[in-house]
């Protein structure tokens, strides 16, 4: 029987759970350094020894997959994610799990049984690791959308002209971002011109010719009047090749042009407002 | 000069599939409007080749005429095949809600142009552009 690998270690963790715990806590929280405080440590730590005791106890056995490790792969899940949200090292998460044998054997005493618990631990130090590197993954996933955010300014350039500088390559998901925080900005600053400087675009192809008609005719029906700047000649050229049209969207070599001509189209003398303004 | 392969499975891989091309373009000594067509063209045809051939693969090499260098690109696919390549070719047809540009617009971007289609086989494009 399962159980019985385990020798009466578990009982004996039981009974001793207390100082068990206090030991511990106490290997965990040098490692951490005072990252995290102990109120939050000791819950973490007290809840996973309890379901850990529990599921050895209803014949959990050495397969975490097994029904009485729900519990213990749940609270894993969230001290793992836990740690990596906060910055610590997989190593670090992992140590945490793995200094309970140390506290076990610093308390109750490497004796019979010993042994299967031990290998149990080091499954959970496993899991946990897998599930720190997952988590990981998603704060790094999150953050390349942040950036991808980042990436796409809308700047006010005048009073009611706002331009967006369109960098690097404009794949679907960031077309996307681009149009939202463009339609956004329109309504925000109440702007009734926008320009798409696309300078810094190393290629426009029909699908990133689409993403730019789509934004234009979006921000056409909310009122605001596009013009689009920076074509340089190679691109000129390919968007000649490809056949790709722009109808009746003002275009202009540079945001300076762009600037001007939608200055003189919500009707202002540039000469006057540059007078008025100083320059 | 070996050929280098980019497989083509997902979005990524259609900017992998122009970063390849532009760095061999820029080895054989394309001009910046060259590197511009041609990088232009194989975004197309990778992006053909994930949404409308299922995924597959594209291969990308320096070649050489007798007198001038270039650039080889083919594109490789499992997929449904092109069953009239005429119509495939004609601005503005498109079997999806793209353009129906990508296709014909990436013949003129180039200097050679060739289309192997058999539903069974799946599609295969060659494209070349050459130093001037
Ligand atoms: N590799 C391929 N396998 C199967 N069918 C293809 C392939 N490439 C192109 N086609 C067919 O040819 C048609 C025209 O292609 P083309 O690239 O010109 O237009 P599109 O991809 O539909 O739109 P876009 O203008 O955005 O490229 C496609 O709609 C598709 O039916
Ligand atoms: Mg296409």
């Amino acid at each position: 029987m399962a159980a019985e690998i385990f020798g009466n270690v578990v009982e004996r963790c039981r009974a001793e759970e207390e100082s068990l715990l206090g030991r511990w806590r106490e290997i965990v929280a040098e490692s951490l350094r005072g990252r995290m405080t102990g109120a939050e440590l000791d819950k973490e730590l007290r809840d996973l020894l309890d379901a850990l005791l529990s599921a050895l106890a209803t014949g959990g056995g050495t397969d975490l997959n097994a029904e009485p490790y729900a519990e213990v792969r749940a609270l894993l899940v969230e001290l793992s994610r836990n740690r990596a949200h906060q910055g610590f090292s997989p190593r670090e998460t992992a140590v945490g799990v793995y200094a309970l044998k140390r506290a076990i054997r610093d308390t109750v005493g490497a004796e019979a049984g010993f042994a299967a618990l031990s290998d149990v631990i080091d499954e959970l130090g496993l899991l946990t690791f897998e599930i720190y590197t997952k988590a990981r993954e998603e704060v790094i996933t999150n953050q390349a959308e942040q950036l991808l955010e980042l990436a796409t300014p809308v700047v006010k350039l005048w009073h009611g002209v706002v331009a967006l500088p369109l960098v690097g390559t404009l794949d679907s998901a960031r077309a996307q971002v681009v149009m939202e925080k463009l339609l956004q900005t329109l309504v925000d600053t109440g702007s009734e011109h926008a320009i798409i400087d696309i300078t810094g675009v190393s290629a426009v192809d029909t699908q990133v010719a689409q993403h730019l008609l789509k934004t234009i005719v979006a921000a056409r029906l909310m009122g605001a009047d596009c013009i689009i700047s920076g074509i340089r000649p190679q691109i000129a050229q390919t968007i000649v090749a490809l056949g790709i049209e722009f109808g009746d969207i003002a275009t202009k070599a540079t945001l300076a042009d762009a600037l001007m001509l939608a200055i003189s189209r919500s009707g202002v003398d540039f000469g006057t407002e540059m007078a008025k303004r100083g320059l | 000069m070996t050929a280098q392969e980019q497989a083509i499975a997902g979005d990524a891989d259609v900017v992998r599939v122009r970063q390849l091309v532009r760095t061999v373009a820029v080895a054989a000594r394309l001009s910046l409007v060259d590197q511009t067509k041609l990088v232009t063209a194989a975004s197309e045809l990778a992006r053909n080749t994930l949404i409308h051939g299922g995924g597959g693969s594209a291969s990308v090499e320096q070649v050489t005429s007798a007198v001038k260098p270039g650039v080889r690109v083919v594109f490789r696919d499992k997929g449904p095949g092109i069953a009239d390549i005429a119509l495939a070719l004609t601005d503005g047809y498109t079997s999806g809600s793209g353009m129906g540009l990508g296709l014909g617009g990436a013949k003129r971007l180039v200097d050679q142009f060739d289309i192997v289609s058999d539903p069974a086989e799946g599609t295969t494009i060659t494209v070349v552009k050459w130093a001037r």
